[in-house]
């Protein structure tokens, strides 16, 4: 019971509030050498210093004071707080389509933990409708925690289980899927969730927040409403990413599973579609569809689940100078794949070719990919790139890097006929390889341009 | 059926009911009798090169119109630390606003639109905070944590104030009392409004960030000059340690006032201290009056909560009223609503503030929370009725009033009536309890209207983004060591000077106590006469003339001592401060050449005395004591100024005479 009422203290503060005898929760005076507080203990974070505790004071302000300078401690009362998301129940309404919220662990609907003293997930339909009622209005939601971890934790074994969590789902007849995931690696999962749920008849829909929902400008209740209505309401079955669009709040893009990335450490229209423009843009009244080709909602139940990964697959981001011995080590380590993101159309420098060779014979997959993401492998163009095809470096045409990892580890999950998993890996599932670049693909425009300036001034960024 | 009820006659009858007297007719006696009690937040941005949270420069400004791009945001309610939803923040939520930030790239990066978590504090406010909390002898904390509190209005992007705790319980010293303070935070300024029509509030982002500081003291003043006097003295003690801003904006304050059993109302963001008295003042008759409608409505209804009212959908073809208030409506397809508020009579217009009547509290909040622009509506008690009284009558015909019954037609959009209803229905139940909890906009006469529900603790929050800072005994002792004197001490010390008392405020308010200090112990000059050249003078030159260049106080100290080194009178400066005020970096001789000065010797002034007043005799026209002695000194002065004493020269006049 040390540990509850004392929550997070130790070292130098626990010995004081033992001294004292008073609780986390307690209202306490303190008398200290910089004059007397008062206020509500509260739960000390588990990663801050032991040298001072922490108080709420009577107007709503946190304080910590410093314990080499309390003099006296007195308890006079005990309030603990109940933080608790209102739950209500989520309501039915006959005729709106049924969707489910599959949870992993993200920062959707969250609360406060003092442990961390950061936010953890919230998530039961009672406390999202409490939260965002008018998730309600768009469909009938129910949900299922598949399990709990931050996006940056998450592993093949992850995306086993949640594929299979998808197959059972679409078997028993919902209308969309709507998956909540921590937005860090959201794109490796929806990579992964494209090459293991094939065929799929309804929307699978990835969606994050870049704002915790504790916060009022949170883009978590919007990102959820977007996602909510192309699961339940779009014609697009397909594996994809529904974030902002602009940083504004106006409307979401939906991604194709595996042509997107994350492209900003902070900024809300962080999802990006590399190398071809986005499905659609969805408001909370509907989808409107940018490319003309997609995969249909339909009726029936025939989807294919390939739960397959290799673990032992790996990305080397190619620098000048790089040393043979890394590639060296990965083959010595037993790993099975490799992914190189080469420079411009996919190159590397002379001193690892031995390596590159070694690997080759060795039976390790060697693929190229370019690290300025957008555009082709073009290993013809250049000595370097015919004489690494040479030594067994297969290029992935415009496969994203880490669409690449993904896919191979799939491929290499499934079988070890390096003649199979090439076959796996040149032909695309759902566009991790297109035959050309659209001219309107490749969009980055820079600032301070007149033109650019002026489009920003007008049109909500 | 018809209203035999004089609005004009009402309003005067419940005035003079509650005992409302102006502030020069109030004494002491009239506010304790209604119970004044105040309280005061007092903000002024600290002196940082760059704000509180990224480093974006600090006190760079745009123009409402000037921008670079344009961000949407709406902001939703979340959970306090202690799990409850604030009242303003659900208020908020009710007014479906779309936030517009008009962002300037100078003066906004991602961090100011909520793209990018806080960089670490700025350590520059955070020092200069502790030294101000020192001279208030606060309590300094041992940690600073960095706290969100929610503002949903969207003055803020990220729909919270990152602030933080740096001292509680001190005090500062009145003339005739201690004001005990509650605390002192560091905390990141909010946006400038824009606009804010119907559904869309525009802000701009150049003050947002900027680190200020707020000092809360307990509601201890009992009369509205108290209240100024103790935010003169908050400001002041601020502008001594130099690590203020000043200027227009730098400095606003949030003033809490209560009656007796009233309840805190905050006026917000008063800009100038002498608007505080009549604010106050008027706004704790206002919450009088809101109990002597609460007694009224109590004996009418026992129970509250058998309190209803009920609304027709008005046929906006069967009305045609006066300035345009039925024929805009049509052009714009709005909605009348006509409401029945029983009991209201004599209600609607009861006086609550000069020129105001308790109807405008309905028509404040119908803006506010419904975003209903004005007129959103009119009423059975209007000074001016824009409806005839047969209209009414076809109203009443509709509503089947009772006889104690006001009614009230709302006009607005479809979609937001709703919500209208909802708003007067709120209101009307809260004139039940009394005086509810608000925040309010204050104007220059004096008056106040609706701003916001008042928030409470409920809206705190830790900030996950910030680790606490710690704050060690050497750092703070380190920052006590400069510690300029007390504004009181300093009070008596131009008092035992001799400076006249209006003197004081200027100087206090561009802190020049200690260049004045300088200048009397340096230049070993006149106390009295150095007070008044700034009191007086400086504040005059500054209101008449506009410096070319930035124009700093310490130029006066070198203006005195280049009379002193040319051996000349110091009345000169008097005639040399205005071009040196327009034009800073001139030379002191060039200054003398402009204004024309000429070198003559006392003698050669004194000499000339004779012949003028030989020449008064010829043309002079009135008759009189000092008409000559005047004359003569007149015709002298010019000369004089900075060639011998002003005062010697009419004693001299005397003598010779």
């Amino acid at each position: 019971m040390t540990d509850d009422i004392f929550q997070g203290y130790k070292g130098a503060a626990l010995e004081v509030l033992k001294k004292y005898n008073v609780r986390v929760w307690g209202t306490a005076v303190i008398k200290t050498t910089r004059g007397e507080f008062s206020g509500t203990v509260l739960p000390r974070s588990e990663n801050d210093d032991d040298k001072h505790i922490v108080m709420k004071i009577p107007t709503g302000y946190n304080i910590g004071l410093d314990v080499v300078t309390i003099t006296g401690m007195k308890e006079t009362g005990y309030k603990k707080a109940n933080y608790k998301i209102p739950e209500k129940e989520f309501p039915y309404t006959e005729g709106l389509p049924r969707v489910k919220l599959i949870g992993t662990g993200g920062t959707i609907a969250s609360r406060l933990d003092y442990r961390t003293g950061a936010v953890i997930p919230a998530f039961s339909p009672g406390e999202l409708y409490g939260a965002v009622p008018e998730l309600a209005s768009i469909c009938n939601l129910t949900t299922e925690k598949v399990f709990a971890v931050f996006s940056e934790n998450m592993a093949p074994d992850h995306y086993k289980k949640l594929a299979i969590a998808i197959g059972k789902e679409i078997e028993a007849g919902v209308d969309g899927i709507v998956i909540g995931h921590g937005t860090d690696t959201l794109h490796h999962t929806a990579a992964a969730l494209t090459f293991m749920v094939q065929n799929s008849p309804v929307p699978i829909v990835l969606v994050g927040s870049q704002r915790s929902s504790d916060r009022p400008s949170s883009d978590a209740a919007l990102n959820l409403m977007h996602a909510c209505t192309a699961a339940g309401h779009g014609d697009i079955a397909e594996v994809m990413i529904c974030m902002f669009g602009p940083t504004s709040d106006e409307y979401g893009f939906l991604h194709k599973g595996t042509r997107v990335r994350k492209m900003h450490s902070s900024y809300r229209s962080t999802f990006r579609t590399i190398g071809d423009t986005p499905l659609a843009t969805v408001t909370r009244k509907g989808l409107k569809t940018i490319k003309e080709t997609y995969h249909h909602r339909r009726q029936d139940r025939n989807v294919t689940i390939l739960p397959y990964f290799e673990e032992k697959v790996s990305i080397v981001y190619y620098y000048p100078n790089m040393q043979p011995d890394i590639i060296d080590s990965l083959v010595e380590h037993g790993y099975k794949g490799i992914v190189i993101a080469g420079t411009g159309l996919g190159h590397v420098n002379k001193a690892v070719y031995p390596a590159i060779e070694r690997a080759a014979k060795a039976g390790v997959a060697i693929y190229m990919t370019v690290q300025t993401l957008w555009g082709y492998v073009h290993m013809f163009v250049y000595d370097t790139g015919r004489d690494l095809m040479a030594k067994g470096v297969i290029p992935a045409e415009n496969m994203l890097p880490e669409v690449a990892y993904i896919k191979l580890g799939w491929a290499l999950g499934q079988t070890s006929d390096l003649e199979e998993v090439r076959r796996i890996m040149l032909t695309p599932v759902n566009d991790e390889t297109t035959p050309g670049e659209p001219y309107n693909g490749y969009l980055i425009y820079q600032g301070g341009v007149t033109e650019v300036e002026e489009f920003i001034r007008k049109v909500h960024k | 059926m018809a209203q035999n009820l004089d609005p004009k006659l009402n309003y005067e009858e419940t005035k003079r009911r509650i005992g409302y007297v102006t502030r020069g007719e109030s004494t002491q006696e009239t506010y304790d009798r209604i119970g004044f009690m105040s309280g005061l937040e007092v903000h002024q941005q600290l002196k940082t090169v760059q704000k509180l949270f990224c480093r974006c420069p600090a006190g760079v400004y745009q123009k409402p119109g000037d921008f670079d791009a344009e961000v949407i945001r709406h902001m939703r309610p979340t959970l306090s630390e202690l799990g409850e939803y604030d009242g303003t923040a659900l208020m908020e939520f009710k007014t479906r606003k779309e936030i517009v930030y008009r962002l300037k790239s100078k003066t906004t990066c991602t961090y100011e639109v909520d793209d990018t978590p806080p960089f670490p504090l700025n350590r520059e406010a955070l020092s200069h905070a502790i030294e101000i909390s020192l001279v208030s002898k606060l309590n300094i904390v041992g940690e600073v944590h960095i706290t969100r509190k929610q503002y949903l209005d969207g003055s803020i992007p990220t729909g919270f104030q990152r602030t933080a705790i740096i001292g509680v319980e001190g005090e500062i010293p009145l003339k005739n009392k201690k004001i005990r303070l509650i605390q002192l935070s560091l905390e990141e300024d909010s946006c400038r409004e824009v606009s804010d029509i119907g559904h869309t509030r525009i802000y701009r982002t150049d003050r947002l960030g900027m680190p200020l500081i707020e000092t809360v003291t307990y509601p201890e003043m009992t009369n509205p000059d108290e209240v100024k006097e103790a935010c003169n003295y908050i400001r002041f003690l601020g502008r001594s340690t130099g690590k203020v801003r000043t200027g227009i904006g730098a400095g606003r304050q949030d003033v809490n006032v209560s009656c007796k059993g009233g309840t805190r109302v905050e006026i917000k963001g008063v800009a100038h201290s002498n608007w505080i008295p009549d604010l106050t003042h008027i706004e704790c008759f206002r919450q009088w009056a809101l109990l002597s409608i609460r007694d009224i409505l109590k004996l009418r209804f026992p129970d509250a909560k058998s309190w209803k009212q009920s609304h027709v959908l008005l046929d906006l073809h069967a009305f045609n009223s006066k300035n345009g208030f039925t024929k805009d409506a049509k052009a714009s397809g709005y909605k009348l609503v006509a409401v029945n508020l029983p009991g209201f009579k004599g209600i609607l217009s009861h006086f609550t503030q000069p020129g105001k009547m308790f109807a405008n509290e309905l028509i404040e909040r119908l803006k506010v929370i419904a975003c209903i622009e004005l007129p959103n509506m009119t009423h059975s008690e209007e000074l001016d009725p824009l409806f005839t009284t047969a209209d009414w009558d076809k109203v009443r015909l509709l509503l089947k009033p009772g006889e104690n019954d006001a009614q009230l037609i709302i006009r607005g959009p479809e979609e937001d009536i709703k919500t209208a209803l909802e708003t007067v229905a709120e209101r009307c139940l809260m004139a039940f309890a009394g005086v509810p909890p608000e925040t309010r906009k204050s104007f220059a006469d004096g008056t106040t209207i609706f701003e916001r529900v008042l928030p409470g603790a409920d809206r705190m929050y830790p900030d996950t983004d910030s680790a606490p800072i710690p704050l060690e005994n050497d750092y703070i002792e380190s920052l006590g060591k400069n510690q300029p004197e007390e504004v009181i001490v300093r009070y008596q010390r131009l008092k035992s000077w001799n400076i006249p008392e209006d003197c004081f405020t200027y100087i206090f308010r561009k802190n020049l106590f200690p260049l004045i200090e300088r200048i009397i112990a340096e230049l070993d000059m006149n106390p009295a006469f150095v007070g008044k050249f700034f009191g007086h003078t400086v504040n005059w030159v500054e209101g008449q003339y506009k410096p070319t260049a930035e124009f700093d106080y310490k130029i006066i100290y070198a203006l005195f001592r280049f009379i002193r080194q040319k051996n000349l009178d110091i009345s000169i400066a008097r005639r040399m401060l205005p071009l040196v005020y327009q034009y800073p970096k001139m030379e002191f001789e060039s200054v003398l050449t402009s204004i024309s000065f000429k070198p003559v010797s006392r003698e050669q002034i004194v000499s000339k005395i004779p012949f003028l007043r030989d020449k008064l005799a010829e043309i002079r026209l009135s008759e009189g004591e000092h008409v000559e002695h005047n004359w003569v000194m007149g015709q002298l002065r010019r000369q004089a100024e900075g060639n011998m004493s002003l005062k010697e020269l009419h004693e001299v006049i005397g003598a010779i005479g």
